[in-house]
């Protein structure tokens, strides 16, 4: 889970979908985006369009990487979205990283035991998903980071704890990263810029 | 071995033991009894009149007519693998796929089946090709809808995890494979249960029609065994070409999931 090799600012172009008025914004390497707003006002799916899931206007650009000339698969990788409610398709936890990916200290750093990545998906608590999720994220090796609510399933400490982690290896790695967030103490102690949509538009905050 | 014919008055002899079972189903309450009767009166109908049909096909034995009725079979059974599909491809896309790939499938095997195996002269005779074409197409047409519908409903519920999958910078194939090869599985297991079964279990339909119109049973076997051979060639290669089809369909260009192009379908 170490390498560094940044891949640049996060440019979105005119970016539209839904109702959302056309978004420019960059995003530095290194950088935390925090973007709130009402449920159902857009933030998940403004992820989904810089992650190129669905239909949308406009461009993006991961330094000189554009989404619309990238393979779509190819740009995924490299800009990586994680969703608030994570999604396994194997039996245990270790089948879901690629070989050679293995997840490393990141499990410990998580307050995670070394053997989970040997249990069964069926026995992990909403909590402990979130958490390997991000590391099966990471582990990927993303240049950019989408994260849509990724504390929303933990305790207090927890928060903490995966807060520090998240911001380390954001700066280590120099990751442009949009944040979906909802609570305002977090986004006051992980971006280094607010943004809220209100009204179809995405405002700085 | 002399043919027995049978009377239409024996017919609806029998008739009345389908009205029996729908009475008993309606004191049953089981709601059954309109959708049975209605089956029944169709089966008598369709038949009737396929009867009619076939009649004037095998007494002018043309090519153009054979064909003619070749195409009215395939495009009823597109129609039909749509409207079995609870959730379907739009736009004329659950029609085309199901009705392209049947014809490839179903077409190409009784040509083959004609022309290298049986050869009768002409290759088209219709006594032989009429009856193994819609055996052909009615297996086919199950494994296709069965499969097509497997598909739409996986992709449908396993949405979020799909995207997941994307998310993770898996291509489109990979992401959708298990639903994939799921929905192909599903198609196949009817027509490896029957092969598996045949004999033991159950006589099948056509070697039993045979024995029953006076063929000697050793050669209503061979011809029986032929045809769950070619049925299974027919339906495996169709639903995999159908779910293949279709699968890429639901994804676009971008490799992005388009749940947009499904709609319910009344089935």
């Amino acid at each position: 889970m170490s390498g560094s090799n940044p891949a640049g600012d996060l440019k979105l172009e005119d970016v539209s979908i839904g109702e959302l008025e056309p978004v420019t914004l960059s995003i530095a390497t290194g950088e935390v985006v925090c973007i709130s707003g009402a449920s159902g006002s857009g933030k998940t799916r403004l992820l989904r369009a810089v992650a190129d899931l669905e239909p949308h206007g406009g461009d993006c650009l991961l330094g000189d990487i554009r989404q619309s000339e990238t393979p779509a698969h190819r740009w995924r990788r490299q800009v990586m979205m994680v969703p608030a409610e994570s999604q396994w398709w194997h039996e245990t936890v270790g089948e879901h990283f690629d070989a050679g990916d293995a997840p490393g200290d990141a499990v410990q750093a998580l307050d995670l035991p070394g053997e989970a990545t040997s249990w069964s998906i069926d026995r992990l608590s909403s909590g402990e998903k979130q958490r390997l999720a991000l590391i099966r994220a990471l582990v990927r090796e993303p240049r950019a980071l989408l994260l849509d609510e990724p504390t929303a399933n933990l305790d207090a400490e927890s928060i903490r704890r995966v807060e520090r982690w998240l911001l380390e290896i954001i700066q280590h790695r120099e990751l442009p990263t949009l944040w979906v967030a909802h609570d305002a103490e977090q986004i006051r102690r992980v971006s280094n810029r607010q943004f809220r949509i209100r009204d179809g538009r995405l405002r700085e905050s | 071995m002399s043919i027995i014919d049978l009377t239409w008055w024996e017919l609806a002899l029998a008739s009345l033991l389908v009205l029996a079972l729908a009475v008993t189903s309606h004191l049953a309450r089981l709601g059954m009894a309109r959708s049975l009767l209605v089956a029944a009166a169709r089966t008598v109908v369709q038949l009737a009149l396929v009867g009619l049909v076939l009649e004037v096909v095998f007494e002018l034995g043309r090519l153009r007519w054979i064909a003619l009725m070749s195409v009215v079979m395939l495009l009823v059974a597109g129609r039909e693998v749509m409207a079995r599909q609870k959730y379907r491809l739009s736009g004329g896309w659950a029609f085309g796929i199901g009705t392209l790939s049947m014809f490839i499938s179903a077409f190409s095997v009784t040509i083959l089946t004609l022309t290298v195996i049986i050869g009768p002269d002409p290759w088209y005779m219709p006594q032989y090709s009429i009856p193994i074409l819609g055996m052909l197409l009615g297996n086919t047409m199950t494994g296709v809808a069965l499969g097509l519908d497997r598909l739409t409903e996986g992709v449908r519920r396993q949405r979020a995890l799909i995207e997941n999958r994307l998310m993770l910078g898996q291509s489109w194939s990979v992401a959708v494979g298990e639903i994939r090869r799921d929905a192909v599985r599903s198609g196949l297991i009817p027509i490896i249960n029957a092969m598996a079964a045949a004999g033991i279990v159950s006589l099948p339909g056509m070697m039993t029609g045979q024995i029953l119109a006076g063929t000697p049973p050793a050669v209503a076997v061979k011809y029986q065994i032929l045809i769950m051979f070619v049925i299974a060639v027919g339906t495996g290669f169709g639903t995999l070409a159908a779910v293949s089809a279709g699968a890429r369909r639901l994804f676009d260009s971008r490799e992005r999931l388009r749940i947009d192009r499904l709609t319910a379908g009344s089935g």
